[in-house]
């Protein structure tokens, strides 16, 4: 006979209104993973979409995600011709602000060679970049639709959205967008024209945009990357990364803290959930006093009493645990940033949240096993 | 009160209890001396604090004696070799104990209540359920198998919790006040139908009561006063040696 069953059974109203309290905390910690997950991913991504070998940035810098890197436009005719580099392409990347139907709209935008590495992955639709100019390629959470054009920069140019990418943002939520490389380098590096005005008056000339963040170089399979990274070092202008260590970069330093933030929280809704869990199962305890000390009283050995706590603490922990997920994943579309939900960080959660009840358990299992027989005995009905 | 030719199946032997230590001490019980046979039906009364309840909890294995012998059904319990998880199982098998109050199991119904016993007891559940139902049919309450504790009346819950305590067919069955909830007419019924189980199944029945409309159902009766044992034959009818061992 199953107790544990029967007494939720019995109390099944106060058991789900438990569970959907429970099951809203679960569903925080649930969250919580798909928000660090999603801030790991998205960082990685980033330096992923560039689909690069080697990334080679400013001297002595860790550009161009962790550190800012200027090198001069013609960088990718000096890289390209680097033994075992089979193709590169210049980018840049800058965060921009622009106002779309009256709100405000940030992006990062990329700017890249039509045609090179460095440009979108994969595009869920519309079309790639086909004209020189004022054409741009964005994430579909920043909203835009096919055909719509976004004002960009000082200059009042209005970029046309010819395609849309799924998953693209970067590691603090902002949409991608890509744009040509010349369109960029306008937009980041051409002073605005009054500015430009008042530089020629105070005889400072006119000054050039050709300058890129990075180049981004796709490495022969036949040659090692670090022999080729150790060759683009050697002008001592330039820093030559792998991919690799572009990825360390970006998850151990770029997102270090935020990872730390996130993980911290999750850290102490862990132990909130343990604690509510434990102090639910406590007072779920001490409403049976009396049935458990009949129990003993009649002779249920010890492992029935433990049984029926340790169930019920986790049915209750499962019961939330799944609850919380659907709801999480219900709502994961409206979340305002990208949920990252793999199995293997879900799978963790729910070994947590078993392990938790566990413990939980064991201060409902104390006061039960303190329970005197003789409880059953008291006068009161 | 020994009985030529009989062993007792409750068995008191120079039992006392004691609580605290030096001025503080209390002598609950003193050299308590009592033989219950099967068949029999015997009383146990004294006013308030007299030891009654530390009494039946020594008896029903959950209190440990202060010093003197307690022999269950042939079985010497609370010498060394017993351990705790033991003695439950001794109450599993041997005890059955009605309470003052039914005491059910809130979340079984009527016949799961009964059931509960066999099932700890290592039985199936069909076999379980259906000793439950042969009970409460017994008991006259098996329409009410389905009935959530809250649901039944005093009377009802009672039968239950009395059937409850002869699920295992247990050799001893304690009751304490078990009538106490009930008016005078249900009370009568239910020293009936223990003079009636005692006989039919050779059990010996301790009731701790104070009501004095039941006296002539018991075959013998014990009092108790400042922790010490009074026999009171007389007042009890002397049923036992007729009943069928």
């Amino acid at each position: 006979m199953n107790l544990a069953y029967r007494d939720i059974k019995h109390n099944l109203l106060r058991f789900v209104l438990t569970n959907f309290g429970l099951s809203l905390l679960l569903g925080i910690v649930i969250m919580i993973t798909g928000v660090y997950g999603g801030l790991i991913d998205d960082a990685l991504r980033q330096a992923r979409a560039a689909n690069a070998d080697i990334w080679v940035v400013e001297a002595g810098t860790n550009g161009p995600f962790a550190e800012a890197s200027r090198i001069p436009g013609d960088t990718r005719e000096l890289v390209s011709r680097v033994y075992g580099v089979e193709r590169a392409g210049s980018v840049t990347y800058q965060s921009v602000q622009t106002i779309v139907s009256d709100k405000p709209l940030r992006l990062f935008l990329i700017g890249f060679e039509p045609g090179r590495p460095g440009g979108p992955r994969q595009l869920s639709d519309g079309r790639e970049i086909l004209r020189s100019h004022y054409e741009m390629i964005v994430d579909r959470s920043s909203g835009l639709m096919l055909g719509q054009e976004v004002p960009l920069g000082t200059h009042g140019h209005r970029f046309t959205v010819v395609g849309l990418m799924r998953d693209e943002v970067t590691s603090s939520g902002d949409p991608v967008g890509y744009i040509t490389l010349r369109d960029a380098q306008t937009l980041q590096f051409e002073s605005a024209p009054p500015a430009a005005r008042r530089e020629l008056a105070r005889g400072g000339g006119l000054e050039t945009n050709d300058q890129i963040n990075a180049v981004i170089a796709k490495v022969s399979p036949y040659v090692p990357e670090a022999e080729v990274a150790a060759a683009l070092s050697r002008w001592k202008h330039l820093t030559a990364l792998t991919q690799d260590q572009q990825e360390t970069l970006l998850s151990k330093f770029v997102i270090e803290k935020a990872r730390k933030q996130q993980g911290l929280i999750m850290v102490l809704l862990v132990i909130v959930s343990a604690v509510i869990i434990a102090l639910i199962v406590y007072t779920l305890t001490m409403d049976k006093v009396r049935s458990i000390a009949t129990l003993k009283f009649v002779g249920a050995p010890d492992r029935t009493i433990i049984g029926l706590i340790v169930q019920q603490a986790l049915s209750m922990g499962i019961f939330g645990y799944f609850a919380g997920l659907a709801l999480v994943l219900v709502f994961k579309p409206y979340f305002p940033r990208r949920l990252v939900l793999d199995p293997e960080s879900v799978g963790i959660v729910f070994i947590i949240t078993v392990v938790i009840c566990l413990a939980a358990s064991t201060l409902g299992i104390r006061l039960a096993l303190k329970v005197d027989p003789a409880e059953a005995l008291a006068s009161s009905g | 009160m020994a009985e030529t030719g009989r062993q007792p199946v409750v068995r008191v032997e120079h039992l006392s209890k004691h609580f605290g230590q030096g001025t503080a001490r209390v002598d609950a019980l003193v050299d308590i001396n009592l033989e219950v046979f099967p068949g029999q039906v015997v009383g146990l009364m004294g006013p308030s604090g007299s030891g009654k309840t530390t009494l039946l909890h020594c008896i029903a294995c959950i209190l440990e004696p202060s010093s003197g012998r307690i022999t269950l059904d042939g079985e010497a319990v609370y010498d060394e070799r017993w351990l705790k998880a033991d003695l439950r199982r001794l109450r599993l098998d041997k005890i059955g104990f009605i309470f003052q109050y039914p005491n059910l199991l809130p979340f079984l119904d009527g016949s799961d209540n009964v059931a509960i016993v066999l099932d700890l007891a290592g039985f199936s559940a069909a076999a379980a359920r259906t000793r439950a139902i042969e009970l409460l049919d017994y008991l006259e309450v098996g329409h009410r198998k389905h009935a959530l504790p809250k649901q039944l009346s005093g009377g009802e819950a009672q039968r239950v919790a009395i059937a409850r305590a002869l699920a295992n067919r247990p050799r001893i069955i304690l009751a304490d006040e078990p009538t106490a909830p009930l008016d005078s007419a249900r009370a009568r019924i239910v020293m009936d139908l223990l003079r009636r189980i005692a006989v039919e199944q050779s059990a010996a029945i301790i009731v701790v009561t104070h009501d004095k409309m039941i006296l002539d159902r018991f075959d013998h009766i014990y009092r108790l006063r400042d922790g010490r044992l009074e026999t009171d034959a007389a007042a009890g009818r002397q049923l036992a040696t007729t009943a069928v061992v």
